[in-house]
């Protein structure tokens, strides 16, 4: 517990004295948000958010590959 | 689901693709190879206890810290694309592509994020020899992630060690170490780490050097510049004589590759390798001409290079196209007819299975066992089709060379007058050193044009062509999120570029 309260406050003290990296992080989370919030969601809503099976994807890549 | 396939829509997710490949290659190589010279400067700092070292280590660790938090989140996104744009890709190549990125994965988490927070986070909280060891498990353990990324990829140049599973149309994995092993993996593996390297260290010695012409950090910089030079100018050897080993690969596996390189159309005996010269413009596929303006060659190399023979035969464009029967190589008109059995094959088997006919469907089993090694040729219905665009790849490909030679030259330099203590007085080199900083990036992104363009129109080499390996989405979409990507990409790279500018422009502190 007490090793894992260490590593926790490791990983906190360290994000928390960066100076540039302070920065960095908000860009590297606007780009996280506009490719899994944004485009994921509003652009590629069928094609990533069901579920198909095994046999589903097999006939959809026999049909593909028949054009 | 789109039933009706838009064929532009190809090229707008290759262009996605590409672009983000493009900006994720930008970072990559600056990890994979700082991360070694920061680890031989905290050896340094280690066996000296000198602070001067600390200090060196720190700025570059900074430096390190801004590129590569860059490069994890582009990271994402190009993985993120093999589901959205590349499903029918996704889907054929199975577990041979899930198991090396999988792998990849765990390596990137438990190695880099670890041992990356020490090498960031460490000084002065951990002992110097944790802080030491982490920094070398961090560079050792990005250089494992990007072994198991090249290993994917050398399976599309060279498919080896699996089978195709006619049930589920799509490939499995039958021997692990065929794939781990395959030569165009190994080969292209240790020539981007190599040439990581290089363009890292011209990246140390491009900063050091503006330090140098401004007088500033003068200790510093020079330290800098005889760890980066030292280890640019061994990577520098190394790539070059490895160059011979990525050719003899490429020429046995992708003889297209090699042929588009050299602009070599017509196959030769004895075959020289192109010093100066250019694809001639005018040239049309069949018209027997040689394809290649001013022809300066070094006799014999390109014959030795591809075959470890210098009087053996290497194919032109023409021939791999046409056919040479003379030379025993097949053309595309009947390596198409076998794609084309191969088909049927597949269908039939999967027809049989659905009457329940197994003597059918072993029949066709048979049939596509003996052709499915040409599948991918079914798809296509001109020959012509199967040559990758010449220009670019011959460009790409030469001056990607010649920028080579050039490594060689200036780390070489910089070490010979650092060694002598002369940099101060030799300002022209400090100025070369600083434009070339980012050279070695250029040549990497140019060897990639190479590699990647020069196997087109394949997606997985002479089995899935990268027209079937799109899904079939929407022109529109893709177009939508690629101008988002490239307006996005570019603003915070130029947001990100002007972070590590300003850590360059701040200097080192202590030093």
């Amino acid at each position: 517990m007490i090793l894992a309260k260490k590593v926790f406050y490791f990983y906190i003290d360290g994000f928390r004295n960066m100076k540039e990296g302070k920065t960095l992080w908000l860009i590297i989370g606007i780009k996280l948000f506009v490719m899994f919030a944004i485009i994921r969601v509003f652009f590629y809503p069928a094609a990533v958010t069901k579920d198909f099976s095994t046999e589903q994807k097999s006939e959809h890549f026999y049909k593909q590959f028949s054009r | 689901m789109i039933e009706v396939f838009d064929p532009s829509m190809v090229n707008w997710a290759r262009g996605q693709f590409a672009l983000t490949i493009l900006y994720h290659f930008l970072f990559v190589p600056l990890t994979l190879g700082m991360t070694f010279i920061i680890a031989i400067m905290e050896t340094l700092y280690y066996k000296t206890q000198d602070e001067f070292w600390k200090n060196t280590v720190q700025f570059w660790v900074k430096l390190l810290a801004i590129n590569f938090a860059i490069g994890v989140a582009t990271g994402i996104i190009m993985e993120f694309e093999f589901g959205t744009n590349w499903a029918n890709y996704s889907w054929f190549v199975g577990d041979i592509f899930g198991a090396p990125l999988a792998i990849e994965g765990i390596f990137a988490f438990f190695m880099e994020a670890t041992f990356f927070a020490v090498v960031f986070f460490g000084r002065n909280r951990v002992t110097k020899r944790f802080q030491l060891m982490s920094t070398w498990f961090a560079a050792i353990g990005s250089n494992l992630s990007a072994l198991w990324i090249l290993i994917a990829n050398g399976w599309m140049q060279n498919p080896v060690g699996t089978t195709f599973n006619l049930d589920l149309a799509r490939n499995e994995m039958t021997d692990f170490f065929a794939i781990v092993f395959n030569p165009s993996a190994s080969v292209r593996f240790v020539h981007v780490i190599s040439s990581a390297y290089i363009a890292s260290a011209l990246f140390v010695i491009g900063v050091s050097s503006w330090y140098l012409l401004k007088n500033r950090h003068v200790r510093f910089a020079k330290a800098s510049i005889m760890v980066a030079a030292s280890f640019g100018f061994l990577a520098a050897i190394f790539v070059a004589t490895l160059g011979d080993q990525s050719g003899y690969t490429v020429a046995q596996t992708q003889p297209m590759k090699m042929a588009a390189m050299e602009s070599l159309y017509i196959g030769e005996r004895g075959a020289g390798a192109l010093v100066l010269g250019y694809p001639d413009p005018a040239k049309k596929l069949g018209d027997g001409s040689k394809g290649i303006a001013i022809n300066i060659e070094i006799p014999y190399l390109l014959s030795i290079m591809a075959n470890r023979d210098p009087y053996s035969f290497v194919p032109g464009i023409e021939d791999l196209v046409y056919g040479n029967e003379k030379e025993g190589i097949e053309g595309v008109a009947s390596k198409m007819r076998k794609g084309k059995m191969a088909k049927n094959a597949m269908f039939d088997y999967k027809a049989a299975k659905s009457k329940k006919d197994e003597v059918g469907a072993t029949q066709a089993k048979q049939m596509f066992e003996q052709y499915g090694n040409y599948l991918g040729y079914a798809h296509f219905d001109n020959p012509e089709e199967l040559v990758p665009p010449v220009g670019i790849v011959f460009w790409s490909f030469h001056i990607m060379v010649g920028l080579g030679v050039s490594f060689i030259m200036l780390t070489a330099l910089f070490l010979f007058y650092s060694r002598n203590n002369k940099l101060m007085k030799k300002r022209w080199l400090l100025h070369w050193g600083c434009w070339w900083s980012l050279m070695g990036i250029l040549a990497i992104e140019l060897g990639w044009i190479v590699a990647e363009v020069g196997r087109q129109p394949w997606a997985v080499q002479d089995l899935l062509p990268v027209k079937i390996a799109v899904s079939n989405l929407s022109t529109g979409n893709v177009q939508f999120t690629f101008f988002g990507f490239l307006i996005l990409f570019t603003i915070l790279a130029v947001a990100e570029v002007r972070i590590m500018l300003r850590a360059i422009k701040n200097g080192p502190e202590g030093v």
